[in-house]
């Protein structure tokens, strides 16, 4: 079994680029984290992650429009690969079998308080 | 709708750094979010708001790669190379150990030979004023031939202070070195030391630790090199304490050097006294004027005065003021410099001019360490190959895809450059290990100059040099071959080729030869002298010098406990011991003396009556000294070689007349002669004689007990009777040992040569049997198949190997014998050299070569055919 490695941006990022669907580029997705999170996204961190992903096979990229708000520069959006659509799977599906097995009366204490 | 874009500068900023290949994009979500700032909140923020976007993106996943994103050198081809000769190493096994086992052995040998001409180069460097000092040197003319000496008489030391000084900062008049026995309390030690003007701290540049450079000014004053002072005083400061020479003056300490280094004249001078001391301690010496020559001169010259100048002036300053005296005229004494960087190496003298010394074993040394380092580079180089042929497919297979020549070329660059690099580092390692032996058989203390930036300089040129040398003939010769024929197999080559290989052979086996015949004669002449009948027994013989009053005052104390003792057979004392000459005298007249002789010294010894028997000397006719008669103290014993410059068929009773103390003498016996000088040379004419001053105990221990057991009881009974002075002496069959030291060295570093001349010369031997091996391997099979025996093929093949070395010995022979002659000639007791020697070498070089062939040529005879037959 082939793990994946995912840190937690990492995972937010691919989760939003695949919310986002065709819409994926850099700013979308930034401002999308941003609004969903309510936190700061800076261009560097996100752009860093995204080649990240993209270099170990999580994402593609592919050249957009020129548009006039962007004095003339391209678009670059993303998407999921099979690869990375896995590797979300993979992640959840631990999270999920951890959440299964707290114990039920862990979860009870913790909401009485 | 208005355009407003970010301030330039933040732009080029960003596209300086950023990946290309990301850069586009990014900008764009940049300006994107920028002009989205500046309609919210004003161009100001904005831009700074930009400004920290950009800074937070330099990143290394964003920030473009150093190197540019295509490769614009040939890094990966290197790395191919390296991973193909470090497989190819891995491959041959055998061959690459031999190989470069063989290298780093000569790189090895040519680092400590290295080591060694750096430090015979290096002496006295350590002075300051290592260019302009000078030793005076005197010169003359006795009988026909010309002398050389440091020795001055005590007359020219003012002579050059007072009318000569125009030429020189120093004149600096120094005692020759002696042992004295230096006190503080209970602590004592014997040291070497020299008296000298008080100058000469200054001039010879103490590297002072403790004091100024001036502590020789008063006349009670000592300064101590640091070991000494350590000695005496442990961790105390002796600055301004007092100790007690020779137990009779107190002297005070006014300052402390660094010891002199291994490499320096000086080493082993543990203290230095002014000379005025020396002269209240010696008051003859200043009435000797020109004629008693027992001290040295050293000078400093002002800089812009050369030696030959200063040398020109001063060199009548004996013989003007000797005008008066008819036997110093005909002497004709002339003094010159000697410049300090000449001591060490050019130590040699004849007729007055300086014929080398040590620096012909740095030319030698340096030859044969650049000789061997040569030869070694040869080898490497044929092995390689010998053993490339197999890759000529490689280089087939190479060309065929589409490498360039050049490219072929650096490759085989680079293999020789990773065997060099890995010789190098064994070198290393092996020179670090063996350095300790060295330094045991040269008699240095040697270490590895690790930070020493010449010798990394000289090691990386090395490298060089031999990584070029070696790896050319591989380099042009294999990319020069023809795809098409290295992939059929029909890439190999001609007689051409094996001739230089065949000469190298030669070469190497010659060098060999000599070097066994060499280091056999170096081993019978010393053994041959060590032989010699030495005219007196040195078994059980020891020797006290006389160091303090106290000797002369309780000797006859001394000399009846120790008959009492029962240890000591007979005791005598005498002007010096008996392994050296320290006294020689002229003035000698006989009945029938040749009037045109010009007076030669005898070597003049004074001794007490028991002298004879204590060291056992042999007469040939005529009686020892008696104690009874007193008669005697005139009375002369006189050696073979005396007896044969006088010319009397029949000495005893004949009456010498000895100006000096203006006596007449009875010969009253002839004893052989007694090697007492160097035991290469011919014995010096010697005449023994009682009245002298005595400087020397001579004890025979009783034979009947043990030799410890003799000492220890020795000792005690000088401890008891002489309290204040350590018990030092001198065994004579160790110091005649000593003299062989130089000679033994010689055998054991040409011995140490040999050996390795001969692994070299197998190497190459090893390098042509399994080049012709790998020719002959198809011919070696038909011949099996065809039905020849292992034998005959071992003979065919092993046959013209023979032949070669056959023709080393014949070239070697002559050249051994030219150069041993001339190497004895330079003793005047020597051996002859003996025809079984180049036999003997010549049979041992034929065997070692048999041995080396065999190894390869069985390998190919018993090859199964069908393997070298198969592959094509």
């Amino acid at each position: 079994m082939k793990k994946f490695n995912l840190g937690e941006f990492e995972e937010i990022v691919m989760l939003t680029v695949a919310v986002l669907y065709n819409e994926a580029y850099g700013v979308a997705i930034k401002k999308e984290i941003e609004e969903r999170l309510t936190r700061k996204v800076s261009v560097g961190a996100l752009q860093s992650a995204l080649n990240r992903l993209e270099k170990k096979g999580y994402l593609n990229s592919n050249e957009g429009e020129q548009t006039q708000e962007r004095a003339g520069r391209p678009k670059r959006y993303f998407e999921i690969t099979a690869y990375g659509k896995m590797a979300l799977e993979y992640t959840r599906n631990t999270r999920n079998n951890l959440w299964e097995d707290i114990p039920k009366i862990v979860l009870d204490l913790k909401f009485s308080k | 709708m208005k355009e407003s874009l970010p301030p330039k500068i933040f732009l080029i900023l960003f596209k300086w750094f950023c990946h290309p290949n990301l850069h586009s994009y990014i900008e764009g979500d940049l300006i994107e979010l920028y002009q989205e700032k500046v309609e919210e909140s004003g161009k100001l923020k904005a831009n700074l708001k930009f400004l920290i976007d950009i800074l937070l993106l330099f990143r290394p996943s964003i920030i473009r790669p150093i190197s540019g994103f295509h490769h614009l050198n040939h890094y990966g081809m290197f790395k191919n190379f390296l991973k193909i000769g470090w497989r190819n190493l891995h491959k041959n096994k055998g061959y690459s150990s031999i190989n470069i086992g063989g290298l780093s052995i000569s790189m090895t040998v040519a680092i400590l030979i290295g080591l060694w001409v750096w430090d015979e180069l290096s002496f006295n460097k350590n002075h300051e004023n290592y260019d302009r000092i000078g030793q005076v040197m005197r010169s003359g003319t006795l009988n026909g031939s010309t002398f050389t000496y440091p020795y001055l008489p005590y007359a020219l030391g003012g002579e050059l202070q007072n009318a000569y000084s125009e030429d020189f900062k120093h004149i600096i008049i120094a005692s020759l070195p002696g042992e004295h026995l230096l006190t503080r309390e209970n602590d004592k030690l014997i040291r070497k030391g020299i008296f000298l003007e008080k100058g000469g701290p200054e001039m010879f540049s103490l590297n002072m630790l403790k004091g100024t450079k001036k502590g020789l000014a008063a006349l009670h004053s000592i300064m101590l090199s640091a070991s000494s002072a350590l000695s005496l005083f442990g961790d105390e400061n002796p600055v301004g304490k007092s100790i007690t020479l020779d137990n009779e003056i107190e002297v005070l300490v006014t300052g402390i050097f660094a010891d002199f280094p291994h490499n320096s004249q000086l080493h082993n001078i543990e203290f230095l006294m002014p000379w005025e001391l020396y002269l209240a301690n010696n008051p003859w010496m200043e009435n000797q004027g020109f004629k008693n020559n027992s001290l040295h001169i050293y000078a400093e010259l002002k800089p812009q005065v050369s030696f030959q100048e200063a040398s020109q002036h001063i060199k009548e300053a004996i013989f003007n003021k000797v005008q008066d005296d008819a036997d110093m005229v005909k002497v004709h004494p002339q003094i010159h410099l000697h410049p300090m960087s000449r001591w060490h190496l050019y130590n040699e003298w004849e007729n007055g001019k300086s014929t080398g010394g040590l620096i012909k074993f740095v030319w030698l040394f340096g030859i044969v360490g650049l000789f061997v380092l040569l030869l070694a580079c040869i080898n490497f180089m044929n092995l390689s190959t010998a053993f490339s042929e197999k890759r000529a497919k490689e280089v087939g297979v190479r060309k065929s895809i589409g490498s360039v020549r050049s490219q072929l070329i650096t490759q085989f660059y680079t293999e020789s450059f990773l065997m060099v690099l890995l010789a190098f580092i064994f070198a290393i390692f092996l020179t670090t290990f063996s350095l300790s032996w060295f330094n045991e058989w040269s008699g240095k203390q040697l270490d590895m100059p690790w930070d020493n930036l010449y010798f990394w300089l000289i090691s990386f040129a090395f490298i060089l040099f031999t990584g070029f040398v070696s790896g050319s003939y591989p380099a042009f010769y294999l990319s020069s071959f023809n795809p098409i024929k290295a992939l059929k197999g029909a890439g190999t080559l001609g007689n051409r080729a094996v001739i230089p290989r065949r000469i190298l052979v030669i070469i190497q086996f010659t060098v060999s030869i000599t070097l066994i015949i060499g280091t056999i004669t170096v081993f019978k002449q010393v053994q041959f002298v060590k032989d010699r009948p030495i005219g007196y027994s040195r078994d059980n013989l020891l020797m006290v010098r006389m160091t303090t009053e106290d000797f002369y005052l309780k000797y006859d104390v001394l000399e009846n406990e120790l008959m009492n003792s029962g240890a000591v057979k007979v005791v005598s004392r005498s002007l010096s011991p008996v392994s050296a000459v320290w006294s020689s005298n002229g003035g000698f007249e006989w009945r029938g003396m040749d009037p045109a002789w010009q007076q030669e010294d005898f070597a003049t010894l004074s001794v007490t009556s028991t002298y004879g028997k204590t060291v056992g000397w042999q007469f040939l006719d005529g009686r020892d000294f008696s104690r009874d008669l007193a008669s005697d103290s005139i009375g002369f014993v006189i050696n073979e070689s005396a007896a044969k410059i006088m010319g009397f068929e029949y000495p005893v009773g004949e009456v010498v007349k000895w100006n000096y103390t203006d006596k007449r003498y009875n010969i009253i016996g002839v004893i052989k002669d007694m090697i007492m000088g160097s035991p290469y040379s011919t014995p010096m004419p010697t005449i023994f004689y009682q009245g002298g001053s005595l400087n020397w105990i001579n004890i025979r221990i009783n034979p009947e007990i043990k030799t410890q057991t003799g000492l220890s009881k020795i000792e005690s009974v000088f401890n008891k009777v002489l309290p204040n002075v350590p018990f030092k002496y001198q065994f004579a069959n160790q110091n005649y040992a000593v003299k062989f030291i130089a000679e033994e060295r010689i055998g054991n570093l040409s011995g140490v040569f040999t050996l390795l001349a001969i692994f070299i010369s197998c190497l190459g031997l090893l390098g042509l049997v399994s080049f012709v091996a790998e020719q002959r391997s198809k011919e070696v099979g038909i011949r099996k198949i065809l039905g020849a025996s292992t034998i005959k093929l071992w003979k065919m093949l092993s046959l013209d190997f023979i032949i070669l070395v056959l023709i080393s010995c014949l070239i070697a022979i002559p050249i051994a014998y030219y150069l041993m002659n001339g190497w004895l000639q330079s003793y005047e007791y020597r051996i002859s050299i003996s025809w079984w020697i180049f036999i003997l070498s010549s049979l041992g070089a034929m065997l070692v070569t048999l041995i080396t062939v065999s190894f390869q040529t069985l390998k190919s005879a018993l090859m199964n055919p069908v393997k070298s037959l198969r592959s094509d």
